[in-house]
């Protein structure tokens, strides 16, 4: 074999694969790709063999392990405070995951729809109120999901800018003092809250986690605040993210966007085939603890593995004509919320938001189009969560 | 579709809800989260969509095999 593909590199279009990828294509369902630091690891690429991978119980997520793989230099030194949720292996991650779910089913999403409809209205109307132009990420792509997880939570929405801000360094800062020092500040803010819940208590999911785990000895204080940290950044972020980069990618795809706005039944269908063609958390990790015999090769204890969400959503062999986007393949069972006992805790409430950001959006401005020459808008670097840095539109 | 039998095992699953997602008519979520079946609705109730709902099931939670008559 050739020279491997280095990994994680950036998008050259924000809404396909890097180039680069091309390789990795060819060598499915794994291969190996060398990281930043020099290190070879495996990299799973076909779609039936990440599924199983994400679900063996052979992988680990412990980001405490030495061997755990690291994507980039401002992501090391991590490893010194455990990561709830999604960096702990069962039955603790189980447990952790199970004080969660009663909060984030089907029937509590749907209950929330009403609250996100309000949410994206107040906000277009105050964006038409200043028209007609307007930066996206910061005027609605970002503050619909992070209001919404505030209200979800009891965080109070007028810290957005602070968090905001400190989600921005730790998933981006310019070094790995900047990310480690973001997610101290964080988890200090979220801890002087839960102290203050204590004695006055609210109506979020962090009031009723501190009335009915902390004060009972179910949970500590480090590990809730861990948890209160996931769900605040990944409440925000990742939706965010899809609103800007699907409003980018609709924007791009005239002739989708036309079927779309004839026939708004479409939405769900729509923003499922969108998670899978952007694929956005490209490049989830693990490591492994035992030897696990899969596509023909033989993946050792301590070998480092990472999915590569955007190309296994595009296995030709699962999806047909994969670079296209479409809304009539099924597509619900791409892994682009994971998949496994980590898959998203959040996906229902993500749905919900996607819908009716992106379908309200395209409704109230029928003449939305970008503001700007479409390859000179920033979109963010591979070893991230994708999405658009900023995005101007006018309408 | 004829009548299978649907078991789930709820000491994996994790409440992620694509059972309930994908076929409504069969699979529900009680308060905690996790996937039950909708009364009356034990046996499939006909529908195409239980086998797609048990895989879409992220960790296998759900098994759906032909009923003995």
């Amino acid at each position: 074999m050739s020279e491997t593909v280095a990994f994680p590199q950036d998008r050259t279009c924000p809404y396909h694969p890097p180039a680069a990828y091309e390789p990795l294509r060819e060598g499915r369902p794994l291969s190996r790709v060398t990281l930043f630091d020099g290190r070879s690891v495996w990299v799973v690429t076909g779609h039936p063999e990440a599924r199983s991978l994400l679900s063996d119980g052979r992988l680990s997520a412990d980001r405490q392990n030495a061997s755990f793989p690291t994507p980039s230099r401002r992501f090391q030194g991590l490893q010194d405070r455990r990561t709830a949720l999604l960096g702990v292996d069962d039955p603790q991650h189980n447990a952790q995951r199970r004080m969660l779910i009663p909060s984030f089913t089907l029937k509590r999403t749907a209950a929330l729809r009403p609250r996100i409809q309000e949410t994206v209205d107040r906000l277009i109307d105050a964006m038409v109120a200043r028209g007609p132009r307007a930066e996206l990420v910061s005027s609605f792509a970002l503050p619909v999901p992070s209001m919404v997880i505030c209200a979800l939570l009891g965080v109070p929405y007028e810290d957005h800018e602070f968090f905001e801000a400190q989600s921005r360094r730790l998933l981006r800062g310019p070094e790995a003092a900047d990310t480690r020092d973001a997610r101290d500040q964080i988890n200090g803010y979220l801890a002087g809250l839960i102290e203050r819940k204590r004695t006055d208590p609210g109506d979020g999911l962090l009031d009723e986690l501190v009335a009915t785990r902390l004060e009972t000895g179910e949970t500590d204080i480090d590990e809730l605040v861990s948890l209160a940290a996931i769900l605040l950044i990944a409440g925000h972020e990742t939706t965010a993210n899809m609103i800007s980069l699907g409003t980018f990618t609709l924007l791009r795809h005239p002739e989708q966007l036309a079927e779309l706005r004839a026939e708004p039944s479409l939405m769900s269908e729509a923003v499922e085939e969108l998670m899978r063609f952007l694929s956005i958390a490209d490049g989830m990790l693990r490591v492994a603890t035992e030897d696990i015999e899969i596509g023909g090769v033989t993946i050792r204890p301590d070998d480092g593995v990472v999915f590569s969400t955007s190309v296994i959503n595009r296995d030709d062999a699962v999806f047909e004509n994969p670079d296209a986007l479409d809304w009539h393949r099924p597509a619900r069972h791409h892994l682009a919320f994971g998949f496994g006992i980590h898959q998203c805790l959040g996906q229902n409430l993500a749905r919900a938001e996607m819908e009716i950001a992106l379908g309200t959006l395209f409704d109230r401005l029928p003449g939305l189009r970008l503001a700007a020459e479409p390859d000179l808008i920033p979109f963010k670097p591979g070893d991230t969560i994708q999405g658009m840095v900023e995005l101007p539109v006018a309408w | 579709m004829s009548a299978v039998r649907i078991s789930i095992d709820t000491g994996v699953c994790i409440g992620a809800g694509q059972c309930a997602l994908t076929a409504p008519e069969v699979f529900t979520q009680d308060d905690d989260g996790f996937s039950e079946l909708v009364p009356g609705r034990e046996d499939g109730a006909g529908s195409a969509l239980v086998r797609e709902a048990a895989r879409a099931c992220p960790v296998s939670a759900i098994s759906v095999s032909a009923r003995e008559t």
